[in-house]
């Protein structure tokens, strides 16, 4: 059990630098979770917290103690890798024993604390095959049973789901879940999935380009998304984001449409409106001519154009909508759901 | 199965193996069964007859003290070959592997012994040893060392079995870093961060994930020590001093070309064609085992 605090971490190759200035305090317990898209410098900033990369400059605390210079197998971790990286010439039990003969406990111990891991995890039954006899989400769970009997004070995952099946990604990600919670180990998780990231973290760091877009906890960024990037990277399907021009309250859509905002704002402005924050109302100020449309039975995705423009809008329906394609459909958005973004710094202007 | 109907009968087929078949029968083949054929008559002193004597050559090498000598002599040279150039090249792709900077330079510079000629080779240890003019007895001299590969049959051994280990190196040094990198790098990670040092990350994992590399260079060193090296102890020793360096395939040439004795090198040469045809079949049958990540 420790905390995790980073502190101005910054990680070069060469003249790259790759990670800019990262900030975060990470609790005792709490699981965190890393998510951006491919090259943003997440899985760096995990092996650099894992040891396996260098810290350029400045500092990773895990329990209170710098441990910049320490080798991996001093930081008291375990990691869980996206190829699962199993020993393949020894059996379940010995990948798992693995770590427990080098720190030299007593056979009787390494027993005792494999079993009751594949007990969690329930692959008792396989505890004598060898990886390759084993499917990926057996495997999976060999990866995360070597973590836990090291008992560590921090879990390290590099994307463990990414080379299951969508239903099993979905089964073990709650598993995942349950795991922490029970055991209670300080976590930090990286993936370029929203809906894992949102599922999972107590809290998200949003990395972009090697930068911290936002850190707060799934709803903060689903509420209140600090910046462009956020906003079009969290919830799906992605929020509309539309160039408009604000003065006080009132939000002139191109086109002619005006919506209300509850932000006093003037000028350019970014304007962000969720597709399924759009309410269907015959006499709404938003337009939308439907180009196509997607019956995903529980809402219904309304593609098309904001009327007399080409800004491609979406909208989400509740339940079935038998709009057609080529007619358009009018709605409202209450003003506390309108997010601004300033279109220079695409920064969020409202609070 | 396919079935026959797919392969209508046509002559293409067999003007397709035609030439590979014509190589193998006329240079493989062919010499081969005449070396057996060989290896059951016995010339006269002039070389004017011969006769046909069954297994008799095979007899009378069955009884030699010599050869039994040379087979011994073989089997020690062989395995320090084999255990010394192995061994050496897995050290260098150990390192070569955690080299970041210049590593296509240090690799290309680590290959170039294999492009020598064996004859080439053995000269230039001939001339690195040469007890009057060679650099390195004049160091050895320092440490209370006389060296006389001339004389010492077994500095003469020693100084074959390094010429032959050094040459083999390159060859086992790429097999051997091409199975490393061929290990993932996580695999690796996942050590380091279970608590394993360098030393056991090397011995636990790394070591037993390239078995099946060790035992194909294995069966591949064995037979290059066995034949290939024979250029390397005609030019550094030509079998001597005595017969300290005459390993099987040197006393096969020795024995024919020197001793003119052309039944009796016969029989010698089919005694290691059996050889190789058994180490081959073991490697075939062992070596397709591959790890799987």
């Amino acid at each position: 059990m420790a905390d995790i605090t980073l502190t101005d971490l910054t990680k070069s190759y060469g003249p790259t630098e790759v990670l800019h200035h990262i900030e975060g305090d990470i609790n005792d317990g709490e699981f965190i979770v890393i998510v951006g898209p491919s090259g943003c410098g997440k899985s760096t900033l995990l092996r650099m917290v894992a040891g396996l990369e260098t810290v350029t400059s400045g500092e990773i605390q895990i329990g209170g103690k710098r441990v910049n210079e320490l080798e991996p197998s001093a930081r008291d971790i375990a990691m869980v890798f996206q190829n699962y990286a199993l020993y393949p010439h020894m059996s379940v039990r010995e990948n798992m024993a693995y770590g427990l003969k080098i720190r030299k406990l007593s056979k009787d111990e390494i027993n005792r604390r494999v079993e009751e891991a594949a007990d969690i995890l329930e692959i008792r039954q396989y505890l004598d095959r060898k990886p390759r006899q084993l499917s990926g989400g057996q495997r999976q769970r060999v990866a995360m049973g070597r973590a836990i009997v090291r008992d560590p004070q921090v879990f390290l995952f590099d994307e463990p789901l990414s080379n299951l099946d969508a239903k099993l990604r979905v089964q073990m990600r709650l598993e995942i879940r349950k795991l922490q919670q029970r055991l209670g180990v300080t976590s930090i998780y990286v993936t370029h999935d929203q809906v894992e990231a949102m599922t999972l973290g107590d809290r998200l760091m949003v990395l972009n380009g090697g930068y911290v877009e936002q850190f707060g906890t799934p709803i903060e960024l689903y509420d209140r998304p600090a910046s462009v990037f956020v906003a079009g990277f969290i919830g799906s399907p992605a929020m509309n984001l539309i160039p408009s021009q604000a003065s006080g309250g009132a939000i002139s859509l191109p086109g002619g449409a005006q919506v209300n905002s509850a932000t006093d704002a003037n000028g350019d402005v970014l304007l962000g409106l969720r597709p399924e924050h759009l309410t269907p109302d015959e006499n709404g100020p938003v337009s939308i001519d439907v180009e196509m449309v997607e019956q995903l039975g529980a809402n219904t995705l309304l593609h098309g154009t904001l009327s007399g423009t080409n800004h491609e809008m979406v909208a989400s329906v509740a339940g079935h909508d038998a709009a057609a394609s080529g007619t358009q459909r009018r709605f409202s958005i209450s003003p506390d759901l309108v997010h601004l973004f300033d279109p220079q710094t695409e920064k969020r202007l409202n609070p | 199965m396919l079935k026959r109907v797919h392969f209508p009968s046509s002559p293409l087929p067999y003007l397709l193996v035609a030439p590979q078949l014509a190589i193998t029968l006329i240079f493989f083949i062919w010499p081969a069964s005449q070396a057996m054929y060989q290896s059951f008559l016995i010339e006269d002193a002039f070389g004017l007859g011969s006769e046909f004597v069954w297994f008799e050559n095979f007899q009378i090498l069955w009884e030699d003290s010599h050869y039994h000598a040379a087979f011994w002599r073989t089997a020690v040279f062989s395995v320090l070959v084999a255990a010394l150039s192995m061994g050496f090249a897995l050290i260098l792709a150990g390192f070569a592997q955690r080299v970041v900077r210049g590593a296509m330079f240090y690799r290309t510079l680590l290959i170039w012994p294999y492009a020598i000629a064996p004859v080439l080779a053995g000269a230039l240890w001939v001339f690195m040893f040469n007890p009057t003019l060679g650099i390195l007895p004049y160091f050895l001299e320092f440490v209370g060392v006389t060296w006389n590969h001339y004389l010492n049959g077994g500095q003469a051994m020693a100084l074959v079995i390094l010429a032959a280990a050094w040459k083999q190196v390159a060859y086992n040094f790429l097999f051997y870093l091409a199975a490393m990198q061929s290990i993932p790098n996580s695999v690796i990670e996942a050590a380091a961060i279970d608590g394993a040092g360098p030393g056991r990350r090397f011995w636990t994992i790394i070591f037993p994930l390239i078995s099946p590399t060790t035992f194909f260079l294995l069966v591949i060193n064995m037979v290059y020590a066995f034949f290939e090296t024979f250029g390397i102890i005609h030019a550094v020793t030509q079998g001597g001093p005595g017969s300290s360096t005459t390993i099987l395939v040197y006393k096969v040439f020795n024995d024919g070309f020197v001793g003119l004795d052309l039944g009796g090198s016969a029989a010698q040469s089919v005694i290691l064609m059996v050889l190789v045809i058994a180490m081959t079949v073991v490697q075939f049958r062992y070596v397709e085992r591959k790890v799987e990540y």
